[in-house]
């Protein structure tokens, strides 16, 4: 599959899907303008990946902040990959949140509470 | 030069009046993403000039991205007056000893303040596991509308800030209201 390289901005996140190594994460910030033009080409590069992984897929959030608008797009990929999970693939997401950011924090638990797939909150030092 | 001269005058009273009421950045037009973009960029160098814990900034950065969006997406306007253009509105915001507040101002037609004085009412009166509920429910219920948004913004904000929305709609005409919303956010408080 082609690899999906985004460099991030001040009010865009930075995206890597790359299934020869092994890396799909998204990070950063997330205000886009338009959110369903910029998240759709991830929405529709994983549905492709879903039909095809075989390997282990972990899922990395690493977001310092999103709007709402991003908040339902980020719902909108956590549900393909709750989909890959119960068509039995070996999917794990991994939350990323800087240490003291309870919102970032408590965002992560929703969305575990929403999403039936395999989910892990890991905290991180910004220094 | 008298009308000049008033101008003046009313310059000075205006700038007063901003004082009075400890507003620290006032816009009144078009809200587009760049705006957004601006007052975020000028707010955050201002917050961290003044050494706001992290939590706080990104909660007034929220707050901003937040109510701008509504309005650059959901404002009305009035064909009859070239003033006001679609998506425009007036944003101030506001810093005491205590408290960033943050409010804003746009024309919305009459028939759609029922709907948002429900939401609103609704939001004021949950407390904090009430508001996470809802927020559950509209995030998974709530399709993107048309123009984009979530129908999340209002929730998440009384949610992260801790603080219920003040709003007001004041009558134009038969047709149209200014809707006016603040949110408050402590610059001191814990917000658990």
């Amino acid at each position: 599959m082609e690899v999906i390289k985004i460099v991030g901005t001040d009010d865009t996140p930075s995206v890597t899907l790359d299934v020869a190594n092994e890396i799909f994460e998204i990070s950063g910030r997330s205000l886009p303008e338009d959110v369903a033009v910029f998240y759709e080409p991830i929405l529709d590069w994983i549905d492709r990946y879903s039909e095809e992984a075989s390997g282990k897929t972990i899922f990395n959030f690493k977001l310092v902040y999103f709007n709402t608008a991003s908040s339902k797009m980020i719902l909108d990929i956590l549900l393909k990959l709750e989909e890959m999970h119960e068509a039995g693939k070996d999917v794990l997401v991994r939350w990323h949140y800087p240490e003291d950011d309870e919102d970032m924090e408590e965002a992560g638990e929703e969305y575990a509470d929403i999403v039936d797939v395999p989910f892990e909150q890991i905290s991180y030092s910004l220094d | 030069m008298d009308g000049n001269k008033d101008f003046l005058e009313f310059v000075y009273s205006f700038n007063e009046s901003m004082e009075s009421k400890d507003v620290k950045l006032v816009y009144k037009g078009e809200i587009t993403h760049q705006v957004t973009k601006a007052f975020t960029s000028i707010t955050e160098t201002n917050m961290m000039v003044a050494e706001e814990s992290n939590s706080v900034q990104k909660k007034v950065f929220h707050v901003i991205v937040e109510f701008l969006q509504n309005i650059s997406k959901h404002a009305d306007y009035m064909t009859n007056e070239e003033s006001h253009e679609e998506g425009s509105g007036v944003f101030l915001l506001c810093k005491d000893d205590d408290n960033y507040v943050i409010t804003t101002g746009n024309v919305l037609l009459k028939e759609k303040e029922n709907a948002i004085a429900n939401v609103l009412d609704k939001i004021n009166s949950l407390d904090k596991e009430g508001l996470k509920a809802l927020y559950k429910q509209q995030i998974k219920e709530g399709r993107l509308s048309e123009k984009g948004g979530a129908g999340l913004g209002f929730i998440d904000i009384a949610k992260k800030t801790g603080n219920s929305l003040d709003y007001k709609f004041v009558p134009i005409n038969n047709e149209f209201s200014f809707f006016i919303i603040s949110s408050t956010i402590s610059r001191t408080q814990n917000f658990d």
